[in-house]
Formats: structure tokens, C-alpha cells, sequence
């Protein structure tokens, strides 16, 4: 092998331990427990296929594989579309105001999101919380966000909604990148904003726009945090569990930790990650007709 | 010669590490060797706690233990057992030393008790028999949480209602006195009436309806049986009557529940049953807030009081289980308890707030602490008089699973998904499969 060849390898090195020791090889064993009865505490014992058997047969996987995928399918696309208004937004105001507002449309991102999810539970309490009472003034009355059933999902994808500056950041960089002789041929030809922005903006931000799309699906198909903190965080949480927020990764903690199903709960993890790479590839499949890449 | 001084070198080593393990694997470990014991979910943040964990340390001079500051973190614990380095105590909610029992993570405690000649009559029997697993005691019990009645006088004096009267045993008179406490203004609650505490308090519920949620012996889920599902009915009932569920927990959660703006202090909340250590936080924080406490009554109009508590126990590898014992014996001892009380009452006289003592699983510390540092109080009184009815969930192999099981139940109705009847035949099976399960390896 060649002398560079080997120095990238060394370069690399940090990287290719660090994933073969904190990665490659926690799945590997977890692949292999899912298999096996395993509770941590006493010995382990193959049964085959039976984890995989019971989690096709068990309800709340189910509950907690529709909420999961009921709050991906709202909030993926409130984040993509909010997130390319405010990118839009931020493109149009002068550059020295842009990095103030791109601070402030940041720094919600960096909360941390137990603190997100405290902070859900006292918006979004129906009684008392700031987001009723601002829906009271406009003659609004808001529903039981924290607790009726229907309304968890949405109130958490508001929240969270709250947490988009990554990809504000993301589409603000890509509009930046549009070439604006586009924007004036466009003009001249008689195109309006309309118009311009579905020809010219959405094409050619289109690769940005997978990206965030793919990143974003698979974080809320692993919500976990918000939405453990507000509903099943402490003893007192746990007793008044809703369904409604018992979302997969959830499902997932409470069978290894809480129930000692480490078995189980790893089965449940190899599921999640077959669900994520099916939607990946359906969505890598169609971009191909929607995607635009400068250098093909 | 690199290899020989290698070989010398590890051979001390591993000498030295054999004399400082010499307790590896149960009750034997060096009585002179000083050692540091780790504790897992305990925390040293106020004088009680404090003046009990020095008392424990100077028991077994000159090795101590040390405090980890946090509740017990079930992943925590998992990891060190695993990893093989659990900690030499660890002080955990009793209920759930039944699952750790059955999976021999932790040990049972009666040789301890044995070679300490400790006295176990000092203790409560409901305390110690949740903490009893297939007959062998795997806790020694701590704190003793009583429940009972606290109902706010103000919410009682404007409906005309003598709060010492009511009797949760007499469903229709619970039933009127939560709906004349109830209030509400253009839709919205502004005072809950009677707050039942489902689904927590279920098993208060149930025992006072003359049910039991599971077999004496912790092996036998008793779900369905029909007095628990018609307790179920009439408690969900109730809240429904009080504006439904929806509104009620919204309302509930924006309780002030620790602080001065508490639901007594404000006028929230007419009564509720709840754990005795409350009573501490409204002297505490709202003194001026006036509440009776009485006794939760069964429907043959006999006081039930469900209790809980925490417990410390060592765990199967604990590097050093003798002195973890030696320690557990003072840290439970009736005469710790009382040195603990006493400076908490000191702290209380100082702050001008009262003393409302320290409820403990261990009968003789009570009886002093309640004699001699409790000024005579009647909320007190009752709660010491609800000892007596005092009992306890059996320890179960897949406490948490069962109490999941019927948690899940009780929120189904709740929630208006299913019928009592429903929620708790599902309930059942989960639970007894969970049980099942985890009966097969014990």
C-alpha cells in the first residue's frame, strides 16, 4: 500500500475505533441479543425468532409505531415549510441584521430538549398555559394539549417546531447558493414571485431540501427526550402515561430499563432501524425525479 | 530480565489487589481493612438524611460509605451490575426489590440479620413484608409513607361541610360532598371537589372495597376480580362528575403542589388522599393554609392506610457486604432515627415552622420520636392512628410490569377508551403473563 495511503488510514484511525467500538460493535451484540432472553442481571438464553414473534404481536408496538409515524408526518413537513419561510425571510434582510436573526432563530436549538419538554408541559397546559391563552384573546378555545389524546401529537410538533434552526440555517446557505441571473431571467420573461419560486428557488435548493427531509424523518422517528420528559420522565408522569405520546423509541427505553426486556428492547431497536432504512430508500428512490444537482 | 521484573511487578500487583478484595463474594471481607462503601440512590441533602448517614459511618470506623447524591437510577444500577462493579449498597423503592430479588441481583439479608443480631420486631410488619420476597427479607425498611385524608377547611366552610365527617367508605356521600366542593366558572374548573388519585392510589382504592390487587404470596394477579373493576368504575366516575378527566388533570397539573401557592393555599382543591410526608411540605410552605386530616375509610368503615416506602440492600457482588451490613443495621436503627428527628426539629425551632416528625419503618424510633420531639398535633394523631391499619403490596418479580399493567388500565378509562371491565381483563393478563415469566426462573 502506498505511504499516503497508509497516512490517510492513520489520519482516519481515531474515527474508524471510535465507530467499530461505539458503534459497528453495540449493534452487532445488540443483533445478537435480539435473539436471546436477556435481562442484564442473569444468564442469557437463546430463543430464537420469539422477541421478534411477540413484537409483531404485541399492541403497543403497534400504538407506538402509528404515533411515532403520525408525528413524523406532521412534523417533518411544518419544520420543512416553516423553516424555508423564515430562510426566506432572513435571505431578503440586510447581511449585518441576518446574523443577529440567524443567532436568535438558532439559539432555540441548542435548549436542551428535557428543557423542551418542561416547557411544553407548561405552554401547552390547558388550563393555565401561555398558548390557550393567547388562542382566549383571538376568541379561540384551545383543547387539553398535555392530556387529550388527539392533541398531544400536534402540540408536541409545534414544539418542536420551536427547534428548527438547523435547517434554517441549512436552506438559508442553499438559497444564498441560487445564482440570481436565474431569478432575473425569470423576471424578464414575465414569471411572478410564485412563479420564480417554484421554478427557479425549489429546484435548485431541491438537494438541501432532501437532505433536511431525510435528516428530519429519522430524528422524529427517534424522538425520545421532549417527549419522555413531559409524559413519562418522573414516577408521578409514568402513572398518568398517555398512550397518545407512547412513542416507539419510548416503547423501546421502558422494555429495556424499566421492564429489563434488554432482548427485546433490542429486537425492537433492529425494527426501528429496518423501518428508517425502507423509508430512506423510498425516499432516495424518488428523489431522483425531484432532486436537481448542479453537476450532473 | 524485562520479562522477569514484568512478571515481579504484576505479582505484587496482583498480591495487592487480592488483599484489598478480600471480601469479593459474600460475607467475608477483612473486618480491619478501612474501605470506602458506594451507595447507590441515596442522597446526604438535609439532616435527616445527613445525621443518619454519620451515624452509619461512624459505626463502622474507619471505613465509611459514601453518599451518590441521586435517586435510584434503575440504568445506572443495570450498568455497574454489569459491567461488574456494582455498588456495596443501594437504596431503592421497596416494591421494586422483589424484581432485583428474583434475578439474584440482590442478596438476601438474613445472615446479615443473623451475624448483626438485628432486632427485627423494631420494625413495621407491612414495611418488612414488602420488603419480603419467597419468604427471605432482601430490605431492610426505611421510611414508612402513610396514606390518609387532607382536606382543606376553607374549601369545607364554604359549602357547609365538616371536613373531619366525610367518609370515603360512603360512596354517596362522597359523591355529593366532591360535587358540592366542585367549582366552576364559564367551563373551566376552578376547584377540584374530591381528587381520588387515580390511577396511583388503586390499590387504596381496592383494598378499601375489600379487593387486594394480587395474591398474599405476590404470584397471582387479581386485576379482574369484580370489586376492583367496580372500584374503578365509581373513582373515574367521580372525576368524570368533576368536569372529566381532560380538564381535571390540566387543572391538576398547574397546581403550585410544592409551593406557597399550593391547591390548599389557593383554594383548588377540596380534598384528596395522599402520603403523610405532605403534610411536612404544607406546614412548611403554607402554614396559614388550614387542612384536617382523617383517616381513608373502607366501605365497612374501617381506616386503610396503604403504605410504601424505601428500603437498603446489597447487592449480590457487593465487594464488601460485611461492613455494608454492619452499616445498614445503624443506618435503620431506631436509635439513629431519633438522633435524625431530633436535629430535624432543632432546624424547624430555629426556622419558626413546626415539627410534624418523621414518619419511619421502625416502630420503636416512632414511639420516642413522636413522644418526645412532636408537639401533640391532631393531623399527626391520625396518621399514627392509621399506622395501625397499614398494609402493604406483597414483593412480586415483575413489580414494575404489574404496576405498568394496571396503571395502563386504570389511564384507558380514563381516557374514555375502554370500559372498566375491559381495561382490567386486559390488565390481568398482562400482568399475570409478566408474573408468570418472572416466577419461572425464581
Amino acid at each position: 500500500m502506498r505511504r499516503e495511503t497508509w497516512a490517510a488510514y492513520s489520519f482516519l484511525s481515531p474515527w474508524l475505533i471510535g465507530f467499530a467500538v461505539f458503534m459497528a460493535g453495540p449493534m452487532v451484540a445488540s443483533l445478537v441479543l435480539s435473539f436471546t432472553d436477556y435481562d442484564v442481571l442473569t444468564s442469557t438464553d437463546f430463543v430464537g425468532g420469539e422477541n421478534y414473534r411477540q413484537l409483531l404481536a404485541d399492541p403497543r408496538v403497534r400504538t407506538s409505531i402509528a404515533n411515532t409515524l403520525i408525528y413524523t408526518a406532521l412534523h417533518v413537513p411544518v419544520t420543512m415549510i416553516v423553516a424555508l419561510a423564515l430562510a426566506m425571510l432572513l435571505a431578503r434582510v440586510g447581511r449585518r441584521s441576518a446574523g443577529f436573526f440567524r443567532t436568535i432563530f438558532y439559539l432555540p436549538t441548542i435548549t436542551p430538549k428535557v428543557a423542551v419538554g418542561v416547557l411544553f408541559l407548561l405552554l401547552f397546559n390547558g388550563q393555565v398555559g401561555l398558548v390557550n391563552a393567547g388562542l382566549g384573546k383571538i376568541g379561540i378555545e384551545g383543547p387539553n394539549w398535555t392530556v387529550d389524546g388527539p392533541w398531544i401529537k400536534p402540540g408536541l410538533v409545534l414544539i418542536g417546531a420551536w427547534s428548527l434552526g438547523s435547517t434554517v440555517i441549512i436552506y438559508l446557505a442553499a438559497l444564498q447558493n441560487v445564482p440570481r441571473d436565474l431569478y432575473e431571467a425569470a423576471e424578464m420573461d414575465g414569471a411572478s414571485a410564485w412563479a420564480r419560486f417554484r421554478a427557479v428557488t425549489v429546484p435548485m435548493i431541491s438537494g438541501a431540501l432532501f437532505f433536511t427531509l431525510i435528516i428530519n424523518t429519522i430524528a422524529s422517528l427517534q424522538t425520545f427526550d421532549e417527549v419522555y420528559t413531559a409524559f413519562y420522565g418522573s414516577a408521578n408522569q409514568q402513572t398518568y402515561g398517555n398512550d397518545a405520546a407512547l412513542f416507539y423509541v419510548v416503547y423501546l427505553f421502558q422494555q429495556a430499563f424499566q421492564f429489563l426486556h434488554m432482548g427485546y428492547a433490542s429486537a425492537l431497536a433492529w425494527l426501528l432501524f429496518l423501518i428508517i432504512v425502507v423509508i430512506t430508500v423510498v425516499q432516495v428512490r424518488l428523489s431522483r425525479r425531484f432532486v436537481y444537482y448542479e453537476n450532473e | 530480565m524485562f520479562i522477569r521484573s514484568s512478571r515481579f511487578v504484576v505479582g505484587c500487583a496482583l498480591a495487592l489487589v487480592l488483599a484489598g478484595c478480600g471480601g469479593v463474594g459474600g460475607w467475608k471481607s477483612d473486618d480491619t481493612a478501612a474501605v470506602t462503601l458506594t451507595t447507590m440512590g441515596f442522597g446526604t441533602a438535609d439532616e435527616i438524611a445527613k445525621t443518619r448517614f454519620d451515624a452509619a459511618n461512624a459505626a463502622i470506623a474507619p471505613s465509611r460509605a459514601q453518599a451518590s447524591e441521586g435517586s435510584f437510577d434503575a440504568q445506572a444500577f443495570l450498568s455497574a451490575v454489569a459491567s461488574g462493579s456494582p455498588p456495596d449498597l443501594v437504596y431503592m423503592e421497596r416494591r421494586l426489590l422483589g424484581t432485583y430479588a428474583a434475578k439474584k441481583a440482590i442478596m438476601p439479608l438474613g445472615d446479615c440479620v443473623e451475624r448483626e443480631k438485628i432486632d427485627m420486631s423494631q420494625f413495621r410488619e407491612a414495611a418488612v413484608a414488602e420488603a419480603t420476597l419467597n419468604g427471605q427479607l432482601y430490605g431492610m425498611p426505611d421510611f414508612y409513607n402513610n396514606r390518609v385524608l387532607i382536606l382543606s377547611d376553607a374549601a369545607f366552610a364554604e359549602v357547609n361541610l365538616d371536613p373531619a365527617a366525610l367518609d370515603t367508605g360512603d360512596r354517596q356521600a362522597l359523591s355529593t360532598a366532591a360535587a358540592r366542593l366542585t367549582k366552576m366558572s364559564g367551563g373551566k374548573l376552578q376547584r377540584i371537589g374530591f381528587d381520588p388519585k387515580m390511577p396511583e392510589f388503586l390499590p387504596l382504592w381496592a383494598r378499601a372495597n375489600g379487593a387486594s390487587l394480587v395474591s398474599q404470596d405476590g404470584k397471582t394477579a387479581q386485576l379482574n376480580d369484580p370489586k376492583v373493576i367496580e372500584v374503578v368504575e365509581y373513582t373515574v366516575g367521580l372525576i368524570n362528575e368533576q368536569g372529566g378527566w381532560s380538564n381535571f388533570k390540566s387543572f391538576r397539573d398547574s397546581f403550585d403542589f410544592f409551593g406557597a401557592k399550593n391547591q390548599f393555599a389557593s383554594n383548588q382543591l377540596g380534598a384528596f388522599p395522599m402520603e403523610d410526608f405532605y403534610l411536612n411540605v404544607l406546614a412548611a410552605n403554607s402554614p396559614k393554609a388550614k387542612v384536617t386530616v382523617a383517616p381513608f375509610r373502607g366501605v365497612d368503615g374501617q381506616p386503610v392506610d396503604w403504605i410504601t416506602g424505601n428500603a437498603w440492600a446489597i447487592p449480590a457482588k457487593s465487594p464488601h457486604a460485611e461492613q455494608a451490613c454492619e452499616w445498614i443495621k445503624t443506618m435503620t436503627d431506631s436509635q439513629t432515627w431519633i438522633a435524625a428527628a431530633k436535629a430535624r426539629a432543632e432546624v424547624r425551632q430555629k426556622e419558626n415552622k413546626p415539627f410534624l416528625g418523621v414518619f419511619t419503618g421502625n416502630k420503636k424510633a416512632d414511639e420516642v420520636i413522636f413522644r418526645d420531639h412532636v408537639k401533640p398535633d391532631p393531623a399527626v394523631q391520625t396518621v399514627l392512628k392509621a399506622q395501625e391499619s397499614g398494609f402493604s403490596e406483597p414483593a412480586m418479580a415483575a413489580g414494575e410490569e404489574f404496576k405498568a399493567a394496571w396503571q395502563n388500565a386504570v389511564n384507558r378509562v380514563l381516557e374514555g377508551k375502554q370500559t372498566p371491565a375491559q381495561a382490567m381483563a386486559e390488565a390481568q393478563q398482562q400482568a399475570q403473563a409478566a408474573l408468570d415469566k418472572a416466577n419461572s426462573g425464581s
